[in-house]
């Protein structure tokens, strides 16, 4: 009956209940966005460290995200990696800011990434148009189909200038977004060591395999005391550090994060606001039912019933409004992310929300005087 | 015939309001109501009614007095603990029904029931079973705006015996009828009284509702000012006319 009671108060008016729903919609739109645009910000910046081949990632000393690496490491910092106890092998790996100079005119900067495709250490994915072996050829290059007309290209057989000599568009990968909208462009080591004048031997970081058995945490240290000029991470500590440089350092996080809070202080406020005023208009009859001899906490049930009911209705209408979003956001440069984590605590929030906007109207039932029943 | 009393009341006295607004409501009222009997509180208004039938009712404390329910004391007993008598003890009507408008009379029934804990198929037999004692049989699922003002308040009449209570107190429950309907329902408090053998305690002004009676109290200024009790023997209503003897109260 609680349950039946909470609805009928609800349905009861309808203008209110709208009212409750656009409030909670609006909140969990508001923060689905947000924090979906800071998880899809998230694993843009994560993606190609997600992806590299690597128990450990050496990389120069200070080095705060993925494309800041700089050319500095060489043969010297290999071997020496190569030498330590417990790893068993050593990948190059380049990554670097260049210039794109359009076939048609104009330039633009892309993110060089150079690895040979033998060494298994970091591959374009998601290829729609041609091959990992394609990328093999002499000054082939990969690119993300999103970004094909700020590169200037139309598509596969395409060339362009990058850095100092000419590419030509081989294979083409959908939903490698680059956070820094510098779209990323992968070719070979050697390939991407020329276009960048850079020495045959540099690279911008070192991919670490440890041998079976080995202890990462020991060989971390041993790596980290051989290579001074080095750091040595672990690939979820240089996620992190990315994660922090481009979201924190810059503010974006911040602004979504911000703007998540805001949306559920929105909703929480407005929620609050039609469950009181709901709770005023139904007084009578809680009074009655205290009359009847309920308890303090069945009032309470059908109060937190009530708060709870809009939280489900509301979500679900928030929700299928993200997804909408989310849904025509995924061919943009800055597609949103939900995973079912995001939407289970997107509930939670909701339902939070709506029990902490139930506090005032359970205040006020607490100083129901069940002796107006009789006051009519 | 000899019946121990479901409610003793004892030297009942209510302020009300405070300052130079104070006024003492109740002025040492003592009362007694026994199984099997409609008794009517009749009086002026402003004569205190309402508020000694709040008191009974463990709906408001009393400023000073004693009031025991089936042999318990329930003087100086917290807002919850007078809630858990009156779930317990206590079926209430009131003048302006106070249905719930967004459940139809079935749920307004099985609301009383499940505050008390009683949920599922017994409480849906059990309302399905009181709405028919009320001969409400054919309105299960009328919402309250669908319903005669006397049919609602059958529904209530129904929502307060539900859980059996022993005591049943109504405050002005024909007032707002017309007669035919104050008639109907003034003879099914009477039946609940006799037939199921509980205690009615009805507030009222209409002389219409005196036929029923098993007995009359007469209230004044917060104080009892007379008793009347229907004699022995004769059981129907209709014979015994209360209205013919008030020479007590002209
Ligand atoms: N909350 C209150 N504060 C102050 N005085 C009150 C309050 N409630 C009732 N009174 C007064 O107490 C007295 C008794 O009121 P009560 O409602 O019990 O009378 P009643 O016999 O039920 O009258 P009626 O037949 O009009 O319903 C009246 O004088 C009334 O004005
Ligand atoms: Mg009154």
């Amino acid at each position: 009956m609680v349950f039946t009671l909470a609805l009928r108060n609800l349905l009861h008016d309808r203008v209110r209940l709208a009212v409750t729903l656009i409030g909670i919609l609006f909140s969990i739109v508001l923060v689905a966005v947000q924090l979906g645009l800071y998880l899809g910000s998230s694993r843009m910046i994560t993606a190609n460290i997600a992806r590299s081949n690597a128990d450990l990632i050496v990389t120069t000393f200070g080095a705060k995200s993925f494309e800041d690496g700089g050319l500095l490491l060489g043969d010297r910092e290999r071997h020496q990696a190569l030498a330590t106890p417990g790893v068993e092998s050593v990948v190059p790996l380049v990554v670097a800011f260049a210039e794109w100079r359009k076939p048609e005119g104009g330039s633009s900067r892309v993110v060089l990434i150079g690895s040979d495709a033998d060494d298994q250490g970091l591959l374009p994915w998601g290829l729609i148009q041609g091959t990992v072996e394609d990328i093999k050829a002499p000054d082939a290059i990969a690119v993300d189909s999103t970004y094909l007309s700020e590169l200037g290209i139309n598509g596969v057989g395409d060339t362009a200038q990058a850095g100092g000599g000419r590419v030509k568009i081989r294979a083409l990968t959908e939903g490698i977004r680059s956070f820094t909208q510098s779209p990323y462009a992968y070719t070979t080591l050697n390939r991407a060591r020329q276009l960048l004048g850079a020495d045959d031997d540099k690279s911008t970081f070192l991919l670490v395999k440890l041998a079976p058995g080995a202890n990462i945490t020991a060989v971390q240290k041993d790596l980290a005391h051989r290579l001074d000029s080095a750091d040595v991470l672990t690939k979820d500590e240089f996620e992190s550090r990315s994660l922090k440089q481009w979201l924190f350092r810059t503010g974006a996080g911040l602004a979504l994060i911000g703007g998540a809070i805001l949306g559920s202080l929105v909703g929480t406020v407005i929620v609050a606001q039609t469950l009181y005023s709901s709770t005023k208009d139904h007084i009578h009859e809680f009074a009655t039912l205290r009359a009847l001899g309920s308890s303090r906490g069945y009032i309470y049930k059908v109060i937190l019933a009530q708060a709870g009911l809009s939280a489900i209705m509301g979500y679900v209408l928030g929700m299928a409004i993200a997804l909408l979003i989310l849904y025509f956001s995924r061919n943009s440069s800055l597609p949103l992310v939900m995973t079912p984590g995001l939407a289970f605590w997107l509930f939670a929030l909701t339902l939070f929300m709506c029990a902490i906007s139930a506090l005032s109207a359970i205040v006020k039932v607490t100083k129901i005087d069940p002796a107006t029943v009789f006051a009519r | 015939m000899t019946t121990t009393p479901v409610m003793q009341a004892e030297n009942i006295v209510k302020e009300l309001g405070a300052g130079a607004g104070l006024v003492v409501a109740v002025k040492g009222v003592s009362l007694e109501l026994v199984p099997g009997e409609l008794t009517l509180l009749m009086g002026p208004s402003g004569s205190g009614k309402t508020t000694l039938l709040s008191i009974l009712g463990c709906i408001m404390k009393p400023t000073s007095g004693s009031i025991r329910i089936a042999d318990t004391k329930i003087d100086g007993l917290s807002a919850e603990e007078l809630a858990k008598v009156r779930r317990e003890h206590l079926g209430f009507i009131f003048q302006s029904y106070n249905l719930f408008p967004t459940l139809n009379a079935i749920e307004n029934v099985r609301i009383a029931l499940d505050v008390r804990g009683v949920k599922g198929f017994a409480a849906t037999s059990r309302s399905e079973e009181v709405l028919r004692e009320v001969g409400l049989g054919h309105r299960l699922t009328n919402y309250p705006r669908n319903l005669s003002g006397g049919e609602q308040q059958r529904v209530a009449v129904a929502r307060a015996i539900a859980s059996s209570p022993s005591i049943v107190l109504a405050d002005e429950p024909t007032a707002a009828l017309d007669s035919e309907n104050g008639h109907a329902v003034m003879a099914l408090l009477s039946r609940i009284a006799k037939e199921q053998h509980r205690s009615v305690l009805a507030v009222t002004h209409d002389p219409r509702t005196l036929g029923y009676a098993d007995r009359v109290v007469r209230i004044e200024d917060g104080r009892i000012v007379g008793e009347e009790r229907r004699p022995e023997g004769i059981d129907s209503p209709e014979i015994t006319d209360l209205t013919k003897r008030r020479k007590l109260h002209a």
